[in-house]
């Protein structure tokens, strides 16, 4: 049975695309066969977070058109054996995509994945709601700050009335909360909200917190999803996410402070 | 298909229901000698008012008696200050014959305000007068899952209760009581149709804004209160909020 999964935040900038990039390739990595889909026409990025951007030949837009087909669309990746990307349009705008079209394509992917991640646009617009409407799982990406944590409890509204799991009666999307740019330090002195005020607040199973780190950076520049760097934090906490959302249950990581050691003191090594 | 065509199928009309006020001159006395002389004292007050103003004649109010109507030179007697018969109001058969032969529309007489009920409607009226209307009770509307920011909950006509979270931004309405069990963030207004007896009860107190009747509180003042984050019931003393530990 196929899964559709949807990494939404309402608010932009939260790490949405560097988690549906990172949640892809783990479950690739575990063997199920999986495809990421950009929502994000007009604005891609998956493309570049999966260093596959020279490979685009066809886009999702492209297919809904019935200008290409899926196998067309479909861009395998360099890495892993069952992993792709489906790609946005960079020349359309959201309008580009339909309620039927979007649709149709989910039908065509659900025959040969076992996973299909779709990587929604900030917004609680036409791009976003067509991102999570067909969406079985939705993980909702927060940063540990007041505007995020509403944003995403908006998204949660939505994901609870508009989506065709819930027009349709049928049993309610499953909701997970991944904390993102986690800093345990700031929350310590009181500039960010800890993970259980978010907790509290928006009352969904935590699925990770992902640390801020400097590894997400970088990956992203490499256009290497950051699960692939395994001796990172940030790498570390999406395996675990990951193993979370097939059913493991992991203690959570990279909560607190890390105490630095004598020397990282004495030469004031970066964070 | 040609451009024409096309064009030729466009619809070249539409209906449309309208509400319009009307002058009604409401005719008591079948004497048009009368009519015409003080319509032309009527005409010299206001002289802008009456240049070709659309009227209903209404000739409902003429008693039975009053011999034969000569609609005809009514209608020139109007014509000549100015006002335009555009519809009779009548009940009369040979009222409505006549207008017919002068192509004027005829309405029903005018509406129940001023119309003297008929007995057998009258009883039945009485019947229900006498007894008031129980107030309908509607179903308490119960909420199970989290109210989100940007939804809003009404539950018309009765009681509102909500099991889960009501987030900052979400909006809880009834026309009667409202209890949140989980923590309340949100916005509460109870009795908004000014039901003043209607009460707010919830397990933490955290709400950006709790109104009863309108009457309301904002987060800046309910967060001075030392209940702040407990449970509370809130009702309307007088003209103000009362927040009371429960």
């Amino acid at each position: 049975m196929a899964k559709i999964l949807v990494v939404t935040s309402g608010k932009g900038g939260v790490g949405k695309t560097t988690t549906s990039a990172a949640i892809g390739t783990g479950l690739a990595l575990r063997g199920h066969k999986t495809v990421i889909v950009d929502f994000d026409v007009g604005l891609r990025n998956l493309d570049l977070i999966m260093g596959c951007e020279r490979r685009v030949v066809y886009d999702f837009v492209n297919v809904i058109n019935g200008e290409a087909t899926l196998t067309q669309a479909l861009i395998k990746d360099k890495r892993l054996e069952n992993l792709y990307v489906l790609a946005a349009s960079q020349t359309r705008d959201k309008d580009a995509l339909t309620l039927e079209g979007v649709g149709k394509v989910m039908d065509e992917l659900r025959e040969s994945f076992e996973y299909i991640v779709c990587d929604s646009p900030a917004g609680i617009e036409k791009g976003a709601h067509l991102a999570m409407y067909f969406a079985d799982e939705a993980i909702v990406v927060t940063n540990p700050e007041v505007s995020s944590v509403r944003d995403s409890d908006r998204m949660l509204g939505l994901l609870a009335s508009k989506s065709r799991r819930a027009e349709q009666g049928e049993e309610p999307i499953k909701e997970h909360l991944l904390l993102t740019r986690y800093n345990p330090e700031r929350v310590s002195k009181g500039e960010m909200l800890g993970v259980e005020d978010v907790e509290e607040i928006l009352a969904i199973r935590l699925l990770g917190v992902i640390p801020e780190s400097q590894a997400v950076l970088k990956a992203s520049n490499q256009g290497v999803p950051v699960i692939l760097d395994e001796q990172s934090d940030a790498g570390q906490a999406y395996s675990d996410a990951v193993d979370r959302l097939l059913g493991k249950e992991l203690p959570h990581r990279f909560l607190d402070v890390q105490k630095k050691g004598l020397l990282q003191r004495l030469f004031g090594g970066r964070e | 298909m040609s451009q024409a065509d096309l064009l030729d199928q466009a619809p070249v009309f539409q209906l449309k229901g309208s509400m319009l006020a009307i002058t009604v001159l409401e005719l008591t006395h079948n004497d048009l000698a009368r009519l015409d002389a003080q319509l032309l004292a009527k005409v010299a007050e206001a002289p802008n008012f009456f240049s070709n103003i659309p009227l209903v004649l209404a000739l409902d109010k003429l008693p039975e008696d009053c011999g034969e109507l000569d609609l005809a030179e009514l209608q020139a007697v109007c014509k000549r200050h100015g006002l335009c018969i555009m519809a009779i109001r009548t009940e009369r058969e040979e009222h409505i014959a006549r207008a017919r032969e002068l192509d004027l529309a005829v309405l029903p007489p005018s509406g129940a305000r001023e119309r003297l009920i008929e007995p057998a409607e009258s009883a039945e009226a009485r019947r229900k007068a006498e007894k008031p209307r129980e107030p309908e009770v509607r179903p308490t509307k119960v909420v199970t899952t989290p109210v989100r920011g940007g939804m809003q909950v009404y539950a018309e006509g009765g009681d509102l209760v909500v099991l889960a979270s009501v987030s900052a931004g979400a909006e809880l309405l009834a026309d009667g009581n409202i209890h949140v069990y989980g923590p309340m963030r949100g916005r509460a207004l109870a009795g908004v149709k000014g039901n003043a007896k209607a009460r707010i009860f919830c397990q933490r107190l955290g709400a950006e804004l709790l109104s009863i009747a309108g009457k309301y509180k904002v987060a800046e003042d309910l967060r001075r209160d030392p209940a702040w984050g407990d449970a509370v019931h809130v009702s309307l003393s007088g003209d103000v909020l009362k927040i009371t530990r429960l």
